[in-house]
Formats: C-alpha cells, structure tokens, sequence
C-alpha cells in the first residue's frame, strides 16, 4: 500500500501542489489527472523518491521512502516498475538487451534463464518477434511496450504509467490500454497511471485523484467520478469528451 | 553565487561518485568498454597530434636557430623536452577535451533528458557509479597512457621532419635528446596528463548528468563541458608547473 501524506512541492517560487493526500490499496489501479503542468509526473518521481518533498511524506509498505537512506531506498524501489513518458529506453543496447537489464545486474540468472524470463516478458507485450531489433527501428507503440516489458522483468509489485498513451495513434492507444489492464490482472500488480487521456482513465482505473490548481481536488472511485458534480472536474471531463468526440470524426 | 552553487554541485558529484567507487560490480563491464572509447579509439588522433607537433617543432626551431651558431643537437633537446615537459600532455588534453569531454557530455546529457537516468535510478541502479565512476576512471587510467603515445610519436616526428628535410640529422637529433633528457620530467608530463584525464571526464560528466532542456540543453552541456575542460587544463597546467617545477 502507498500512503501520500500532506504531500507538498515547489520548484523555486513555483508551488506545483500543497498537501496532498490519498492512499493507494493493494491491487488497485489509480488514475491520476489534470491538466499538463499540474504537477502529475512530478508526483509520480516522488513516489519512487526520484524527487524530494518540501513537506510531507510518503510510505511504502509502511516505510518512508524518502527518510530511508540510499541502499534501503535503492531495494524499495526494486518494488516498482516505470513506464517513462518517452519510454527511456537505453539506445546504446538493443530490445533484447533492454528488458534483460535488470536481471543482469539483479539476479544471479544464467543466460538461459534470462532469455527465458525476457522472451515471456516480450511475449506479454507481443513483442517476442522484435527481440533483436535496435531500439531506434520501433515505433513510438513498440518502444512503450519494450518500456513495460522491461518494467515488469522484475516482477515488480507496483507498476506506474507515464502518460502511457501520450503522443500514440488511438489505436495504439487502445493496445496500451488493454495491456495495463492485463498486467493488472496477469501479475496482480498495484498500478498508478499518470495521463490526460480520460479514454484510458474509463478503460484502466478503479480509483481517479485529480490534480487542479495547485491541490489534489478529487478523489474517488471510477463510478463516482462519473456522478460527481465537482465543476472543476466536471469540466476537465467535458474538455475531454469534446476531445475523444473530436478524435473520432478525424 | 552561481558559481559557488555549480561548485558545490560538482563537488557533491564528486563526492558520490568516491563512495560509489567500490561497486565495482556495477561499472565493471562499462569501465573496459569506456577504457577502450577513451583510450584505445583515441590513438589515432593522438598519433596525428604527436607527429605534427614534433615536426612542426623541429622545423620551426630549425628555421629559428638558422644563423645561431649552436650544435644541431640543441633542436633535437628543444624538441623532445618541450614535448615531454609540455606538449604531449597540454595538446592532448585539449584535443581529448573535444573528443573525449564532448562524447561524455553528449551521452549522459541525451540520457537525462530522455529519462534513461531516471530509469536508472527507478531500477534501484546508483547511476553515478554506474555512469560517472568508469567515466572518471577511465579518463584517469588511460591519458597517461595517450601521454606516452604522443611522446613517442611527437618525438619521432620531430626526428623525421629534420631528418626529411635535411635540417637536423638524426643523429644529432637523438644526441640532443638524450644529453638533456630529464626523468622527471617524464614523471611531471604523467602527473600532468593523470589530472587533466581527471579535469575532462569529471567535468564532462557533470555536465552532462546534470543537463536539462532537451536537445538544446544537450547542446549547452557540451559546449560548456569542452569549453570548461579546456578552461581547467591551461589553469592546472600552470598550478602544476608553477608548485612541481
């Protein structure tokens, strides 16, 4: 379980959001949104002590990511996996290569073991025929896929989503989607989606925490989210219905 | 006050990457592969940079010395002390500072900003011993090694422009060398080329480690890194002079 507590950052002058809190269960998939600049990324990078508060706390599994010292963090944050933005990918290795990083160093797997557990990881996100391609021959589809193949190879217990669909064609979009709810499903994971993109927040959530002026401005399940009369989510809701409405007549 | 902060970053990374050095296990298989970009793929062009320095030397100190009545031996001195004391070490650094300094820049820089670090790091990896400490080392382990190269090849090149075009023999080149050779000197040139190995990958990966902005960002971190590199080896260059010599 993830517990964000009063959770509180800026940058310089800058306040991104002020005393945040919610908690994410076991098992669950949580959407985060709002608007760009809001601050959803930033969230994520404190989760996995990528970034540091000015206030507050978060504890996984109990522990306070951020009190811990270097080598206690570096084993918390084997708990999760991350799928980057632009998928992060190393360019200097190729797919393979990619999503058998982490056993390399993280486990004593001999070679065969290794293809083993990196072919079925392929296998989940389709890619097992894309193996030994260069990272610079995939589609922006493929290399999120290499991305959340190489995430799950450690059999993380959290997966967290970048902005998971950001920049991909809706059909794309949809096979992205279709794998964050089999991952939840397939390695009972706990799952934190960061996005934009409500399409995706009614296909994958249970849980929505909407980020609005500097705050966390709703929390709640998938179905009260869809009663809710909050104006300011309620109009982020529109904005992206028009968009989704939009999208389809294109 | 902003210099004091990008001091105090650097030194920080420093610090770091000292800690880190033990993990051997982490940078192990990227340490050889950096031994080889930095010190092997830079032989040829040190090879270059020797020989024209050494003959350019040799022509110019003959064509200086053309009416002083002084043995033909002093040219082949001039020359392989210069380069032993000075030039192998100083024009080496500033030649690796744009080959070796703008590489390591360009690569962590592209890295950060397209969240490979923080993947790194996401991973539970310690990207500083993972990146920066076979960088460092790398650089400290191999310039001396370059050192020796543009010694041998700046001298042999000096020795063959006065042999080609017949203004120094041989002969009285080698006898030049040797009647003023100097260990020390060896030994300073070495320490030399030891702390600007140190100077152009630490400053090479700061930089990029702590690039920002996108490809622009990328760019900035790698003007700054050579520009830096060289800034650093002239001054160190004569705080080691003006405290060895």
């Amino acid at each position: 379980m993830i517990e964000i507590r009063n959770l509180t950052k800026s940058f310089g002058n800058l306040l991104v959001w002020e005393d945040v809190t919610f908690n994410i269960e076991d098992g669950d998939t949580i959407a985060v949104i709002g608007r760009s600049g809001c601050g959803k990324s930033v969230l994520l990078k404190h989760i996995n002590a990528l970034l540091y508060p000015d206030n507050g706390e978060i504890l996984i599994d109990g522990e306070n990511i951020h009190e811990l010292d270097y080598v206690s963090q570096r084993r918390l944050r084997q708990k999760f996996g991350i799928l980057f933005q632009g998928s992060a990918l190393f360019d200097s290795i190729n797919t393979y290569e990619n999503v058998a990083f982490p056993l390399r160093y993280f486990t004593d797997l001999n070679e065969e073991q290794i293809r083993e557990k990196v072919m079925l990881s392929l296998q989940y996100v389709n890619l097992e025929d894309s193996a030994e391609k260069e990272t610079s021959e995939l589609s922006g589809g493929m290399r999120k896929r290499v991305g959340l193949a190489r995430a799950i190879i450690l059999e993380p217990k959290y997966i967290m989503y970048d902005e998971p669909t950001s920049g991909l064609d809706p059909k794309t979009a949809e096979e992205i989607n279709e794998l964050i709810i089999a991952m939840a499903e397939r390695l009972n994971v706990t799952s934190i989606v960061i996005t934009h993109d409500m399409h995706s927040v009614l296909q994958v959530a249970d849980k929505v925490a909407f980020l609005d002026q500097q705050k966390l401005s709703w929390f709640g399940t998938l179905e009260e989210m869809k009663s809710s009369n909050q104006p300011d989510l309620i109009d982020f809701i529109t904005a992206s219905e028009y968009q989704i409405k939009s999208k389809q007549y294109t | 006050m902003h210099a004091l902060k990008e001091i105090g970053k650097y030194t920080t990374l420093l610090y770091q990457a000292l800690r880190s050095s033990t993990e051997f296990s982490t940078y192990r298989k990227n340490l050889f592969h950096e031994l080889v970009k930095v010190g092997y793929d830079s032989v040829p062009i040190i090879i270059l940079v020797g020989i024209f320095t050494g003959s350019v030397m040799t022509l110019q100190s003959a064509y200086q010395l053309e009416f002083a009545f002084i043995p033909l031996s002093t040219i082949g001195a001039i020359v392989s002390e210069s380069i032993l004391i000075e030039l192998a070490a100083v024009i080496s650094g500033l030649v690796l500072a744009g080959k070796v300094g703008a590489r390591v820049a360009t690569e962590l820089g592209t890295m950060r900003v397209s969240e490979q670090i923080d993947a790194l790091e996401s991973m539970g990896f310690n990207s500083v011993s993972f990146l920066v400490v076979p960088r460092v080392l790398a650089g400290i382990l191999m310039f001396p090694v370059l050192y020796i190269v543009a010694s041998i090849f700046g001298i042999g090149g000096g020795l063959a422009a006065g042999y080609f075009s017949g203004t120094v023999p041989p002969a009285d080149f080698l006898k030049g060398a040797r009647m003023f050779f100097y260990p020390w000197n060896v030994v300073f040139g070495f320490l030399k080329s030891f702390v600007f190995g140190f100077i152009i990958t630490s400053v090479a990966c700061y930089k990029g480690y702590y690039a920002k902005g996108g490809a622009e960002g990328v760019g900035r971190a790698t003007t700054e890194a050579t520009v830096m590199g060289c800034i650093l080896i002239l001054l160190a260059d004569f705080i080691l002079a003006a405290l060895l010599l």
